[in-house]
């Protein structure tokens, strides 16, 4: 396999990105504290660039051709899904952090420059077809949101969120790299498509099983899933909101995309020695990420919670990935997830204007009354997420549903709707507190940014979930091939 | 009628109150709280006017849908956008758009604050509910029958009294936990029609949601599946009727509403789930259903509702938590005369959820009345106020008798159908039932003594004005329907007859004999030993 002019034009979306972010940081030296809001309209604009390279690299013919830099990466329909979502991601963060960056006393060009580079981390790990590949990507994703949940270095708790954040991800990146250890020196090979042809023709042993199984800790570590969950609560609380509303989706999603590569490609014939973890870790995560949600006050801290719960409806599709809604109805959730859990941190964001922090639900009190746009944009993510329908978290959700009946779990499809019933209990404490109470009657400073990004974001929410046709069908064709 | 049968009925009746419910959001001031009200009013009277068509030129011999519109709506899932009524739907979207204008015309004094959303989710609500009604798709009526919580979790929790927030989320996370149960059933439904599962193995079809066809699919599934799915249902519309021990949501949501809210849980909500049984349940798990332990339990479960439902009511101290337990007793008579499952108990269970939509809906304004002007509903706190408002008396007294279900009156004609079915199929039943009207009688007939008669005791009632004109309008057109319904019920009969023959057969009632309709000449109550009219077609699978 060598390494053709094409695959380069095939990355060019990273490689743009890359230069965008280090052009970034290296202007902020040159550019005063007054003109930041400049850093935001140009990382807007470079995320521009990099969607119409997104679609030109979609429309490449090569593209069909199998893994390009001697099978490190691939670019099949599956990767561009996930690049479009990461960048989505990073768009509606750097729309809603220009307020934010601006009130903070730091430095704001290398915020920006963060969260490219940490996107980048995520394009790689969306494109990552071989072991060693999708770690690198891995850690640089990981690297960029250590600091990134560090930026308020003056305040204990977002330190702590980045220490925290560094130590755990350091274990388990170090659990997950022992794996991937196991695995290859049991079988020598690093891409994922060689390693399921050469399982095919291989017994199963104890080691490879536990390689297997340490690769998994170490990916249920990255989505925080229960019992691996325990760095998100702290770490969200404790990180700038708008770079919580960034990890909430950003990196969970890109975990998303090397978790279900890797055992969908790689690992299905040893589906039996891994699926009733999975199994046993989903229904865990639903039930506890619900239950736990329910006791906070903390509107940050219950939204992580809720992260982790979300997390764990996405595992039933991971669970059905030979049927034909799994992977599919993965795609279908992450997406509804990504629009509707942004928005409503953007909401919390939005309410935290300077001087009026968000972070309880009491915050939330009379929201209605001061401003009811907000208020109803809010309940509709709260219901989204909820998975009443018509909105984008139902169909989601009814495709997890389906795909766990479909592949026998119908014990978790019913742990999951029983939980997913639960959480309505949490969120509605907060279209309780909007809607029926009065509150402080401040008057919130608009930021058109932030609007914006919230505005894309309810609009996504609302019509996937009432004509859902199209974007399904697209959805449908990103599903994986077997690389 | 043709041109009737042509045009998209059903979508204008469901979208005429989304359609006003967005003009006021966007196009009127909320500071124009009488152009709201005139508006809202409007939306609602002109959607009943356009429901009054289905009436007159609905087809009562014909098997089967009508007035059907179906357009793709999901195609990758099979999902259609697909509406269609029978003669039990029918009556149900008349009652709705009526209680709809009555609702909203009732509020104009008894809303002070918040006036524009009020209307607006008033007019949501009655969207979703016809919705819920109409459409012939699991999927769409899942998503009418979920959204439908929301408008009425902000009623009870904006405009509701003292507990209100309690009762709104208690009332939202009951009825969601039994409704997530349901959809698992519908798509193990949809997987037993397409490619199987759980080792059950599937039929093989195109990917479907079609009420009708996956009807016929489940109902030929084998007996344990149906089982189980029948218990998936039964939870999403047993906890909506509610049945005992489902049912302690309903006093909370009932007593905390704002009246308008109460009325529509009444007349409306509560019928989502005696609906869902006589839709769904019977005729798409009759082995289910005759198994003797579900059909025990299922009788077991109305026949206690009556009976519990009635003595808890007797006990009351407020007058409108006393008509809310009184509606667990009411549902519980409808269950039993749709578990009776013979032509007698169905079609009086269907016409007992319109007669309790119509008397306990009118009851529920009733003590709004008092309500609003006394601001207690505190039995202790009346007493003599049939001479300080005499009209209102009058209308309270027909209301109640026909609640407990006095000859002439809409309710005697439902309770004595049901119990007809019952005894037809069990004495015992029968007995028990009757039990419930026993106390039914004592708990309305005490109420109204306590209220109405005797010496005018407290002086805060003194200067109480009776009914304003209003009031009366509100109330006069359920006081016609409930006497229309007690004396000539006939036209209410034809219409539920072949939609309930198609259900008794879907459970094994075709192999009895006819003749039918010898029971009581002229009223079109059907025999008592429940018999079918002979070769009337089998339900048309669209």
């Amino acid at each position: 396999m060598k390494v053709q002019a094409t695959d380069w034009l095939l990355l060019s979306p990273e490689l743009f990105l890359t230069a965008a972010g280090m052009i970034l940081l290296a202007s902020s030296v040159f550019v005063g504290k007054a003109k930041e809001e400049l850093f935001g309209f140009l990382s807007v604009l470079m995320l521009g660039v990099t969607g119409v390279l997104l679609v030109f690299v979609s429309t490449m013919p090569e593209r069909a051709h199998g893994p390009i830099l001697g099978g490190m990466f691939v670019v099949d329909n599956f990767a561009l899904f996930f690049k479009f979502l990461v960048l989505l991601a990073m768009v509606l963060t750097v729309l809603a952090s220009v307020r934010f960056v601006g009130e903070a006393p730091y430095p704001g060009g290398e915020y920006y420059a963060l969260v490219l580079f940490s996107g980048v981390g995520m394009f790689f790990m969306a494109s990552g077809s071989n072991l060693i590949s999708i770690y690198v990507a891995l850690e640089l994703m990981a690297l960029a949101s250590y600091v990134l949940a560090g930026y308020f270095k003056g305040e204990i708790k977002s330190t702590e969120a980045a220490l925290k954040y560094f130590i755990l991800g350091a274990f388990s990146s170090a659990v997950l790299l022992y794996g991937l250890s196991l695995v290859y020196g049991l079988g020598g090979k690093m891409g994922l498509a060689d390693l399921a042809q050469l399982y095919t023709g291989m017994q199963r042993t104890n080691a490879i099983v536990l390689g297997i199984l340490m690769i998994l800790a170490g990916l249920l570590f990255k989505i925080a899933a229960v019992p691996f969950h325990l760095w998100t609560p702290d770490v969200y609380e404790g990180s700038p909101t708008p770079v919580t509303a960034f990890f909430s989706v950003g990196p969970k999603v890109a975990a998303y995309a090397i978790f279900a590569r890797i055992f969908y490609v790689a690992f299905p014939k040893f589906q039996a020695d891994w699926g009733l973890i999975v199994a046993l870790v989903a229904a865990a995560t639903m039930i506890w990420g619900n239950l736990a949600a329910l006791l906070q006050t903390n509107v940050k801290r219950m939204f992580a919670y809720s992260s982790i719960a979300h997390a764990g409806y996405a595992l039933l599709g991971v669970l059905g990935f030979q049927t034909k809604f799994g992977m599919w109805g993965v795609l279908v959730y992450l997406l509804a997830y990504t629009l509707m859990n942004f928005g409503a941190f953007g909401l919390i964001i939005f309410l935290e204007a300077k001087g009026y922090a968000a972070e309880s639900v009491s915050d939330f009190n009379g929201l209605a009354k001061r401003n009811m746009p907000a208020a109803v944009v809010m309940l509709l993510f709260l219901l989204s997420l909820a998975g009443i329908p018509p909105t984008a978290g139902f169909i989601g959700k009814y495709y997890l549903f389906t795909a766990a009946m479909d592949a026998g779990y119908a014990w978790l499809a019913v742990i999951a709707v029983l939980a997913s019933a639960v959480s309505l209990f949490y969120y509605f404490r907060i279209a309780a507190a909007m809607f029926f109470t009065d509150g402080v009657s401040a008057k919130i400073p608009v930021s058109y940014a932030l609007t914006a990004a919230v505005i894309i974001c309810a609009v996504g929410t609302l019509v996937i979930g009432v004509a859902p046709e199209s974007v399904l069908d697209v959805l449908h064709r990103c599903v994986p091939s077997k690389y | 009628m043709n041109t009737l049968q042509q045009l998209p009925l059903l979508s204008m009746i469901a979208y005429i109150p989304l359609a006003g419910a967005l003009i006021i959001m966007f196009l009127i001031p909320k500071e124009k709280t009488g152009a709201i009200k005139a508006f809202a009013t409007a939306v609602a009277a002109l959607d009943f006017a356009v429901s009054l068509p289905l009436w007159f030129s609905f087809d009562r011999a014909k098997a089967g849908y009508q007035f059907v519109e179906r357009i793709s709506w999901i195609p990758s899932l099979g999902v259609d956008y697909h509406f269609g009524i029978d003669g039990i739907t029918l009556l149900l979207i008349l009652l709705t758009t009526l209680i709809g204008v009555i609702a909203i015309y009732s509020s104009y004094s008894a809303i002070a604050e918040r006036q524009k959303e009020y209307y607006i989710l008033l007019l949501l609500l009655q969207t979703f509910m016809i919705g819920t009604f109409c459409c012939l798709d699991f999927f769409l009526f899942y998503v009418f029958w979920e959204i439908m919580l929301v408008p009425m979790y902000f009623l009870i929790g904006v405009w509701g009294g003292q507990r209100r927030l309690y009762a709104a989320i208690k009332f939202f996370l009951y009825t969601l936990a039994g409704s997530v149960l349901m959809l698992l059933g519908i798509i193990a439904l949809y997987f037993y029609n397409t490619t199987g599962f759980l080792g059950y193995k599937g039929l093989g079809h195109a990917a479907t949601f079609s009420v009708p066809k996956l009807t016929a699919v489940a109902a030929a599934m084998p007996p344990e599946l149906q089982v189980w799915l029948f218990f998936a249902f039964f939870f999403g519309f047993a906890i909506k009727v509610p049945m005992f021990p489902f049912h302690t949501w309903l006093p909370d949501a009932h007593t905390e509403a704002p009246t308008a809210g109460s009325v529509i849980l009444a007349a409306v909500l509560l019928k989502m789930g005696t609906y869902g049984f006589v839709r769904f349940s019977l005729p798409m798990f009759p082995e289910a259903v005759k198994t003797p332990w579900v059909i025990g339990t299922m009788v077991f479960l109305a026949i206690v509702g009556i009976v519990y439902g009635a003595m808890v009511t007797l006990v009351q101290k407020d007058m409108k938590k006393l008509i809310a337990y009184s509606s667990v007793s009411h549902l519980g008579f409808v269950m039993l005369g749709i578990f009776a499952l013979n032509m007698a108990g169905v079609q009086g269970g269907v016409l007992q959820m319109i007669n309790h939509g119509i008397s306990t809906g009118a009851l529920f304004l009733l003590v709004g009345v008092v309500y609003e002007r006394r601001h207690t509903r505190m039995i202790a706190e009346y007493g003599g106020l049939a001479r300080q408002m005499p009209i209102y008396a009058t209308y309270f007294l027909i209301m109640a008798l026909s609640s407990m279900g006095l000859p002439l009156l809409n309710g005697f004609i439902g309770e004595f159908s049901i119990l007809q079915g019952a005894f037809a199929k069990n004495f015992w039943w029968a007995l028990f039932a009757c039990t419930g009207i026993v106390l039914g009688a004592a708990y309305l007939l005490w109420l109204y003594q306590r209220v109405f008669f005797g010496e005018l005791s407290n002086p805060a009632n003194a200067k109480l004005p009776d009914l304003s004109f209003r009031e009366q309008l509100t109330l006069a057109p359920l006081v016609v329907l409930a006497l229309w319904i007690g004396l000539y019920p006939k036209p209410f009969f034809d219409v539920l007859r072949v939609p309930s023959e198609n259900i008794v057969r879907s459970v094994g009632g075709a192999t009895m004999t006819p003749p039918a309709y010898a029971g009581a000449p002229g009223t079109g109550i059907p025999a008592a030993s429940g018999e079918l009219a002979p070769a009337a077609p089998a339900a048309a699978v669209r």
